[in-house]
């Protein structure tokens, strides 16, 4: 039996009370020895920030695994985007995970971007900056040529966290993936 | 195509069915807001890899046995139209989507959220929040009770109103079958005009969003029913090894 899928709709601008009543933003204890920040700001195609958005991040441990019902570290966070625009998740940072052919990928976050004025959610990665001989050879990073683009997948270090700054449209515009 | 050639190649990882004909595009312009949010440049093409094939799971600890009665969260019951919706969440092959986090949330009767940002002159109700939560059961099932939503304006054009609708957030077993989806009412007559309804080009999988009158779900004296089945994409082939 094959069923076709059920069409997305846009999140919409109301989903807040719903879907950020309880803080999903820390995976981790800010206090803890492994904990990173890891903020940046949403941006439509004049530069703008945009309020209304919400993230979802999805990531295995430092270990490289992703967790299953009931682990301790869950993996996922969700946060939205405040009047500036900005987001900010405290977890930890993930370990390499198995990639195509057996190889492994570099230490990486997934990333679903929802906003009012998305239709369907945008798919993003966070790569980190001083993984550059893993990302170098990551699979994913290699499958977009042009280096500004990629650029746009590795989040900069700052202050002792990162920084991953979310271009909707434009010349700046985030590397966004088919899934 | 080099698309598939590419999820062969990973090592035994299936990935799930890609489905661009049932979906909107990002940009659809009679909808404002995507001219300066919809991405101008390709999307890549991600093989599924086990970040996309794994998901969160989100165990009963974060559910409350009343979270799925949007009727029964303050003192009093909300005034409107007192209805149940349920239904299956299934995946393309029609297997049941079990022990699922389903969200929804919607406005009142009067066509109102609670939102602090919604400026529609229809009256708040101080008994209906309009948000709900539930897991499908082991056959997919899910149920919520609520009271119908009435439609709202919006800025988007001339005269812009929403058919009334409820907004569903669904995660499904992986990364990759991540939906956020609206359910409609049959027989609305805001659908014609609504670009966020008509967005979807192919009318078979509009019609996918409408529920459907579910009279034997109707429980009488005391509320009418609709029937809404989500279909979640399903996987490429065989289920993968377990490579954790
Ligand atoms: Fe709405």
């Amino acid at each position: 039996m094959t069923l076709e899928p059920t069409p997305s709709q846009t999140v919409g601008p109301f989903f807040h009370d719903a879907l950020l009543a309880a803080d999903w933003t820390r995976l981790m204890d800010p206090d803890h020895p492994s904990a990173v920040h890891i903020s940046g700001t949403v941006c439509d195609g004049e530069g703008e920030p945009v309020p209304d958005a919400m993230l979802e991040i999805w990531q295995a441990d430092p270990e490289g695994r992703f967790a299953r019902s009931g682990d301790e570290f869950s993996g996922f966070g969700r946060c939205g985007t405040d009047a500036e625009g900005r987001f900010e998740f405290v977890t930890v940072k993930p370990g390499p995970v198995l990639g195509p052919d057996g190889g492994s990928q570099a230490p990486h976050i997934a990333v679903s971007v929802f906003a009012r004025g998305l239709l369907k959610r945008l798919v993003t990665r966070i790569y980190f900056p001083e993984e550059e001989a893993a990302n170098a050879d990551d699979p994913v990073l290699a499958s977009v040529e042009d280096p500004d683009l990629r650029d746009t997948l590795v989040a900069r270090a700052r202050d002792g966290g990162y920084v991953f700054d979310v271009h909707l449209q434009g010349q700046r515009q985030t590397v966004f993936f088919d899934v | 195509m080099s698309e598939e050639r590419t999820m062969r190649q990973n090592d035994g990882i299936i990935g799930y069915q890609r489905d661009h004909e049932s979906q909107p595009p990002y940009l659809y312009p009679a909808y404002k807001s995507t001219r300066l949010r919809a991405p101008d440049r390709p999307l890549v093409i991600l093989p599924h890899t086990l970040s996309e094939v794994t998901g969160p799971a989100f165990g009963h600890g974060k559910v409350g046995p009343l979270d799925n009665d949007l009727t029964r969260q303050h003192d009093g019951e909300p005034l409107g139209e007192r209805i149940i919706v349920s239904g299956r969440v299934l995946d393309g092959d029609g297997r049941p989507v079990r022990n699922s986090l389903i969200e929804v949330w919607q406005a009142n009767a009067a066509g109102r959220y609670t939102h602090h940002a919604d400026r529609h002159p229809a009256p708040l109700d101080p008994n209906f929040s309009g948000a709900g939560r539930c897991l499908t059961d082991g056959d997919g099932r899910y149920r919520f009770v609520t009271v119908k939503p009435g439609a709202y304006p919006w800025k988007n054009h001339d005269n812009a109103w929403r058919p009334a609708h409820i907004h569903f957030s669904l995660f499904g077993p992986a990364f990759a079958a991540r939906l956020v989806t609206q359910m409609y009412f049959p027989g609305d007559p805001l659908f014609d005009q609504d670009p966020i309804f008509q967005s979807v080009n192919d009318s078979k999988a509009r019609e996918r969003m409408i529920s459907r009158f579910d009279l034997e779900t109707t429980e009488p004296e005391w509320a009418l029913a609709y029937n809404f089945d989500i279909v979640l994409r399903g996987r490429e082939s065989t289920p993968m090894e377990n490579h954790r």
